[in-house]
């Protein structure tokens, strides 16, 4: 009976292919958003969770924010070394306290990176020149950071007992001075407003793009200008900037300790150490900023599949309209099955699984659409396409419970109609 | 076979606009007869029909077919009595559109719940018995007013039905074509010796049925056998 109303419902349907299409747009339209938004969020998820973990989902970022401007929620403050507001020297996280907290916990930690900046600049040898942002750090800075180095040494403790004027350069900045000439033990000379500083190259690190922060790859500066980090003795560093502290340091947790938890240790350990009121410690992991932004992602794109999925109401209403106007059409038909011996539940079943029918091949069209818009939509806002089966099937079956839905009561109107009336109806 | 006894039906009841349309009939009509049912309009014919196929039940009275209470039947038992014990044809023939002639005779057997091979050999049976052999595959628009018919006849024989409820079957159609047709169902009567019933206002028709039943404002006024020549001036007259 039931292949017998699936023929049915295809002759039906074959018989006013136009309606039929029509009907089915709302459903299309509806199926394709859900599938359109579904997808686009899980490409976001997986860019995102892609981007953050380059950063290392095991590091503690540990800053100083200020009380009542409520946690910081940007890692781009984190990451650039320091807010723009004026911190006083007795708030900020000396060598000593750092160190200490090291010795503590040293078998949660695996290293420690604090890094001063220094001044921004510009190196210049004849007609050649490069940007760069002097940055002091410590030995931790490699590791935690993911440095890596290409030719030479990274800074060592060395260095910065002997408050050394040596520097680590990108493979970019020692490209554009000494193109192939072999650019360590060169000097170079940074020059800015106050002044030249000159250091000698000990070591070369692979310029890569900083992650999330600048992954929009869009830089409005040409390459050749692209400002590059440069690398000296966090002592020397302390040499011209006076100060003794840091606004902020990261650390790297060891392996096999639960990063989350070590952080939660880490704050209360530094809240305890007095400092100005104005002041108070936080701390930022990447695990805790991924699920977070994971779920916004989620939620706004849970969102919009809602919204999307509202309009496959309107779609289904349209089914409901098309199949009231076909039981009126068919009321002689209608009328004609009865006589010939079809029972109320005959009759109901071939209008719902009509209406199934028509919203199913809406679902499934508008899956194909979905999936192409997804396709084409996907590289324009730069993530990649990502199917989730689930959800096509989800949808596919959905629009099914549409149509039985909502042909339900043009269905039943039909199974009820009364044959004699039926059969006189013109 | 087929009994019907005191039937009353009324419509709009306890209303003011209250209207008895059938008064007191009882008609018996045995198996292999064909009988026709004649009367003005508005006489009760269409009613009296509705209640011999099952389409409707009597206010008052008894119906029995093959000693079945159909007087007290609900819609699924009605549906299968119309399905399996009798066979419909209209004026208007009533084919379902847009669907072939043998998928237009498989319809009752489809309903019936018989295999869809069994099926298709029956409908080309019939297709066959009622000479539309070589026009199965045919849709109704396809085919001619008497076509239609021959074919809507070979669905109402689908089922084996007791009993075959024409109504006004050449009404719609030239009386050329409505005599082949009425060929037809003396054919049908005399070979396959199944009961006919055949309302019409044609008393031409009517004179070449076995038993002339006359209705006049819901009573049966008269039922004579009109191929015993006494009778037939007897209806002759009336």
């Amino acid at each position: 009976m039931f292949i017998e109303n699936l023929i049915l419902a295809l002759e039906s349907l074959k018989a006013n292919k136009l309606r039929a299409l029509l009907t089915m747009l709302g459903i299309v339209m509806g199926i394709a958003s859900v599938i359109i938004t579904i997808s686009i969020g899980d490409s976001l998820t997986i860019s995102i969770s892609r981007q953050l973990s380059t950063f290392g989902t095991t590091n503690i970022f540990v800053l100083l924010t200020e009380v009542g401007k409520g946690s910081l929620t940007s890692t781009s403050e984190v990451l650039g070394g320091g807010s723009g507001t004026v911190l006083s020297e007795d708030d900020l996280f000396t060598d000593e306290e750092i160190e200490k907290f090291g010795k503590l916990y040293s078998n949660s930690i695996e290293s420690i990176s604090f890094s001063l900046p220094v001044t921004s600049g510009t190196v210049r040898d004849g007609k050649n020149y490069a940007n760069v942002s002097v940055l002091g750090v410590n030995t931790g800075y490699l590791d935690v950071n993911n440095v890596k180095m290409e030719t030479g040494r990274f800074i060592s403790q060395k260095d910065i007992d002997g408050y050394k004027n040596i520097a680590v350069v990108s493979d970019r900045l020692a490209s554009s001075i000494f193109y192939t000439q072999d650019p360590l033990l060169k000097e170079i000379k940074v020059y800015n407003n106050s002044g030249i500083y000159t250091y000698t190259i000990v070591g070369v690190y692979k310029y890569s793009k900083a992650g999330i922060l600048t992954s929009s790859g869009r830089t409005s500066v040409a390459e050749k200008d692209l400002q590059t980090q440069l690398f000296i003795p966090v002592s020397t560093a302390k040499q011209y900037t006076g100060t003794k502290g840091y606004s902020t340091f990261a650390l790297k947790s060891a392996q096999g300790v639960n990063t989350l938890r070590f952080a939660e240790t880490t704050e209360e350990y530094f809240k305890k150490l007095n400092r100005g009121s104005d002041w108070t410690v936080t701390t930022v992991n990447m695990e805790n900023e991924l699920a977070t932004m994971i779920q916004i992602v989620d939620t706004v794109s849970g969102g919009l599949a809602l919204l999307a999925a509202i309009s496959l109401i309107v779609g289904g209403v349209g089914v409901m309209n098309i199949m009231l106007v076909s039981v009126t059409e068919r009321t002689k038909e209608i009328g004609t099955r009865k006589a010939l011996g079809a029972r109320r539940v005959n009759i109901r079943s071939q209008f719902i699984i009509e209406a199934m029918f028509l919203s199913l091949i809406g679902g499934v069209l508008g899956v194909i659409v979905g999936l192409i818009s997804a396709t084409i939509a996907a590289p324009i806002i730069g993530t990649k396409m990502t199917v989730n089966i689930p959800v096509l099937t989800l949808c596919v079956l959905f629009s099914m419970g549409i149509g039985v839905f909502f042909g339900y009561y043009p269905a039943e109107k039909a199974s009820k109609l009364d044959p004699i009336e039926a059969l006189r109806y013109e | 076979m087929l009994e019907l006894k005191r039937i009353i039906k009324k419509f709009y009841i306890g209303t003011e606009n209250e209207l008895t349309i059938l008064k007191d009939i009882s008609l018996t009509v045995r198996s292999g007869e064909f009988v026709s049912i004649i009367g003005p309009s508005g006489s009760g014919k269409s009613t009296f029909m509705n209640m011999i196929g099952a389409l409707d039940k009597p206010t008052s009275g008894q119906y029995l077919l093959n000693k079945k209470p159909v007087h007290k039947m609900n819609d699924d038992e009605l549906s299968k009595i119309r399905n399996k014990e009798i066979g419909f044809v209209f004026q208007n023939f009533n084919l379902i559109p847009k669907t072939n002639a043998i998928r237009n005779v498989e319809l009752p057997m489809m309903y019936a719940g018989i295999s869809p091979g069994k099926r298709t050999k029956r409908a080309k049976e019939l297709l066959e018995l009622v000479g539309m052999g070589d026009r199965m595959k045919h849709q109704p628009s396809e085919l001619s007013g008497g076509q239609k018919q021959r074919v809507a006849i070979a669905r109402a024989l689908a089922n084996n039905p007791e009993i075959i409820l024409a109504d006004e079957p050449t009404g719609a159609l030239d009386s050329k074509t409505g005599n082949m047709i009425m060929e037809l169902f003396l054919k049908i009567n005399a070979k396959e010796k199944r009961t006919i019933i055949l309302i019409t206002h044609s008393e031409e028709l009517a004179l070449r049925t076995s038993r002339i039943v006359t209705l006049s404002d819901g009573r049966i006024v008269s039922d004579v056998l009109p191929r015993q020549p006494q009778n037939f001036a007897n209806f002759k007259r009336m």
